[in-house]
């Protein structure tokens, strides 16, 4: 398989404690296991706490990139949060950006105090729509409580990332990682959270 | 298996930049590492603790910078391959020893310092450039520019301070330490060296001038090795029409400026991985094929004001350039830089005109967006001890009404100084600084000073640097209380093991250093109290501030909640009552939601009501307290 474009930049957006440096490592194993140069940039720190994160992914056949990507360059967008989804395209879409999104929102403590407000998932759908070529919603949350833990929610968008077939990796190379990455008792319920992810896209 | 430990040489690994030097040391066969934690550096020592046993070396986890290089150099006089790796304030906490370190030189075990910065404080206090301490004390510096580079450099920095029995430094930032790429695994090795003291040679600076005279010398022997090294290379046109000088995290970001503005014919780049002592031949090579060059770099114009000064002797000979950079304002010389940052500072310096994407595009996206996006304000997390121990002191110092303060530290609880800690924290510095503070403005009573001084700590700021301000507000008779927020983790950088948790950095039991009664040993009043429970914690906090003179300690322990997460399941399922919960009609001004501000409360706006997020809720309980209506009920889980 090969890249659409090179470097292919993804960012994996959410809040902190979402799990997205654990997304991205696994996207960027995947795709070093296939012989690309992968540079990811995570937000470490204090953002940790109830901030709001991002992993860049630069993907590349031919050389390593900085772990930043430029305003405006982000091909693929994956969402943890919705909100969040919005606060990235800002910076970095393009009219070629697509987008695939975790409908359920954590609300910013502003919006609890009541300082800010907290738009309509319609309200971000629309604008999502408007600023990106293609875009999925998907209720991830709701699929890892099933499962028993919002803890899976990243896998599972890991999962519709790979069911959008945007990046060059065929769902053996994901399962591959996940097999790697969760020894013993964790490993079914991480495959399992992975191919229902996958589905809520191809479907 | 922990990919550090690999032994297949060739292979092509994912790597953070932290887990490639760390591996960089395994291939240099080092046998010591010795650290306190701290973002971005954290992950250095934590990658070699978790492979420690099997590959047969010593990692510990010191109770501060200095000590941690001691221990370190120790080894080094012995014989052995030893680092220590930190971040810049780290670099400041060891600096005593490291500038008498120069001059007392290393054993015959090669020692490495990694200094990690942190770019625009992304998790730190302060923002600074640890490469100065390279020339205030006369000592090599490598920076890596890439992940590979990082593991080469780290493995290369021991055999470089072996050849010159120098201490080296090698010096990361957040964008390399704490980002990951591609790293092509060597060789690790199979010998051992055993560690033995030779009496006949002794560490101490003495004749201190003559030694500092040598330790230039050495320095000159590093400039010859300097200006051959493979972490040096030039890309771009014979006759440059620009010149790029770039070390570190600047490289990536020049060759994108480059590729991004179609320049590659015009512009050069001048990559150096060595950046103190400079390769002077080197450089002045490069410069004598263009006039205008554009230093890349960060935090501080290290190498931009290091290369003027040389420039500065060449010009007679070679001429002169127009230099862009830091001091042009071509580049910020504060916080972080980026791609867009040097796209735009190569666009301004070549009149190349630069968009990042569509015009109109971008305006859109901007316009459709703004009020749409919610700041996210860092907090505290469900269920985190510090929030509790906040609300707790919050209201003592309310009802004692003396406006009395609290000066702080770091840690999570430093988050004190936001909403998320009600602004309680009024100072913040370094390690220790809050109980330092806290001694002075104990004693200033015969100024008129009449307010209560409350210093917060952390359990791993106890005993990294706080000790010695306790010690001293109690002989010198000074009038505070010190809370010590003992949540059993140095929890804001990765939960590492300190010398109250009862584990070492390998996971081999340690004794526990016990707080409560190394206080009570100073003879001062010490206090315990679970802050989970607001009601005692108020009564001790005021009871405490209430005392007047001396100094007086409260103990506010319970575990980090993240800690606990993992360990064991919620203690309470909570929920809100709606039939109970009346909203704004309560009185109570939305205290849960609006003042408490834990992140598992919401407030459902359509309903009127307070409401659990079962996503977000850690089961502490903590808000069920704070009800006026009891309409927050948490029920045991069983």
């Amino acid at each position: 398989m090969n890249l659409t474009k090179d470097p292919l930049n993804l960012i994996i957006a959410g809040v902190g404690g979402q799990g997205n440096v654990m997304a991205s490592q696994l996207v960027g194993r995947a795709l070093v296991r296939e012989n690309y140069y992968v540079t990811i940039g995570d937000t470490y720190g204090a953002s940790q706490r109830g901030g709001a994160v991002m992993s860049h992914l630069r993907i590349s056949r031919d050389s390593q990139f900085s772990p930043l990507i430029p305003e405006g360059q982000a091909d693929i967008i994956v969402a943890l949060e919705p909100v969040e989804a919005l606060r990235v395209i800002a910076r970095y879409g393009n009219p070629s950006t697509s987008a695939v999104i975790n409908s359920r929102p954590i609300y910013p403590t502003a919006v609890t105090v009541g300082d800010a407000e907290y738009p309509s998932l319609d309200k971000i759908r629309a604008t999502i729509n408007e600023l990106a070529r293609k875009s999925w919603f998907v209720d991830a949350t709701e699929i890892a409580l099933s499962l028993g833990s919002p803890i899976f929610t990243n896998i599972i968008m890991v999962g519709a990332l790979a069911g959008t077939g945007l990046l060059p990796l065929g769902r053996r190379s994901f399962e591959d990682v996940i097999q790697e990455s969760f020894p013993g008792a964790h490993l079914e319920v991480n495959l399992k959270a992975f191919a229902q992810g996958m589905d809520l896209v191809k479907a | 298996m922990s990919v550090i430990k690999k032994d297949a040489p060739g292979s092509n690994e994912l790597l953070m930049g932290n887990e490639a030097i760390a591996r960089g040391a395994l291939e240099a066969g080092v046998q010591f590492a010795a650290a306190y934690p701290g973002n971005p550096s954290s992950e250095i020592i934590g990658t070699l603790s978790q492979v420690a046993k099997d590959m047969g070396i010593y990692v510990e986890w010191s109770v501060n910078e200095k000590v941690a290089l001691e221990a370190a150099a120790s080894a080094s006089f012995a014989g052995l391959r030893s680092m220590s790796a930190m971040k810049q304030n780290g670099v400041n906490v060891a600096s005593d020893f490291i500038l008498n370190l120069n001059l007392s030189g290393v054993g015959t075990g090669g020692l490495v310092l990694v200094a990690a910065d942190d770019p625009a404080a992304l998790s730190s206090t302060n923002e600074e450039d640890s490469r100065f301490i390279s020339k205030l004390g006369d000592l090599p510096l490598l920076e890596p520019a890439t992940f590979q580079e990082a593991k080469d450099m780290a493995k290369y920095a021991f055999e470089l301070s072996e050849s010159i029995n120098s201490l080296v430094i090698l010096r990361s930032v957040s964008r390399i330490s704490h980002a990951k790429g591609n790293v092509l695994l060597g060789e690790l090795p199979r010998e051992k060296k055993t560690a033995r003291y030779d009496t006949s040679k002794i560490f101490i600076p003495v004749a201190a001038p003559l030694r500092h005279l040598a330790l230039h010398l050495k320095l000159k022997k590093v400039q010859e090795m300097y200006e051959t090294s493979s972490f040096n290379w030039y890309v771009g046109p014979e006759k440059p029409e620009l010149l790029m000088v770039t070390s570190g995290s600047g490289w990536f970001y020049s060759q994108e400026a480059v590729r991004t503005l179609d320049l590659q014919d015009r512009v050069g780049i001048l990559k150096v991985g060595t950046t103190w002592p400079l390769p002077a031949k080197l450089l002045a090579k490069h410069m004598a094929n263009t006039r205008r060059v554009l230093f890349v770099e960060e935090v501080d114009p290290f190498l931009e004001n290091n290369v003027k000064e040389l420039a500065a002797e060449w010009s007679p000979e070679i001429g002169s350039w127009n230099f862009y950079g830091k001091g042009s304002g071509h580049v910020n010389p504060f916080g972080e830089i980026n791609p867009d940052l040097i796209i735009n500072a190569l666009s301004k310096a070549m009149d190349k005109p630069y968009a990042p994407r569509e015009a109109n595009y971008g305006k859109k996206a901007l316009e459709m967006t703004k009020s749409l996006v919610p700041n996210r304000d860092l907090g505290f997390c469900a269920g985190c001890p510090h929030r509790a121990t906040f609300w707790a002191i919050k209201n003592a110092l309310k009802l004692d009404g003396r406006g009395g303060f609290v000066t702080g530290d770091i840690g999570c609880y430093s988050i004190g100084l936001g909403p998320a800690g009600y602004f309680q924290l009024k100072t913040m510095h370094a390690m220790g600084s809050g109980t330092g503070l806290a001694t002075g403005f104990g004693q200033l009573k015969p100024f008129g000073f009449d307010q209560p001084v409350l210093s917060v700590c952390g359990d791993s700021t106890f005993f990294h640097a706080a000790i010695p301000a306790l010690i001293n507000g109690v002989y010198n008779q000074s009038n505070f209380v010190m809370v010590v927020l003992d949540n059993s983790a140095t929890a804001m950088t990765g939960f590492q093991p300190h010398a109250g948790t009862g584990e070492t950095a390998t996971g081999s039991p340690a004794p526990v250093v016990d707080i409560e009664k190394l206080c009570a040993s100073l003879g001062v009043r010490v206090e315990t109290c679970d802050p989970f429970d607001l009601q005692d914690t108020t009564d001790k906090v005021l009871d405490l501030v209430s005392q007047e003179g001396g100094v007086r300690v409260l103990i506010s322990r319970r575990k980090c909640a993240l800690v606990k997460a993992k360990e064991e399941k919620a203690t309470y399922k909570v929920r809100v009552d709606p039939e109970k919960c009346v909203g704004e009609a309560c009185g109570c001004a939305r205290i849960c939601t609006r003042i408490f501000k834990c992140p598992g409360l919401i407030w459902d706006k359509e309903k009127g009501k307070s409401r659990i997020d079962e996503v977000i809720c850690t089961g502490c309980g903590v808000c069920a307290d704070i009800c006026p209506q009891s309409a927050i009920i948490r029920e045991e889980n069983k």
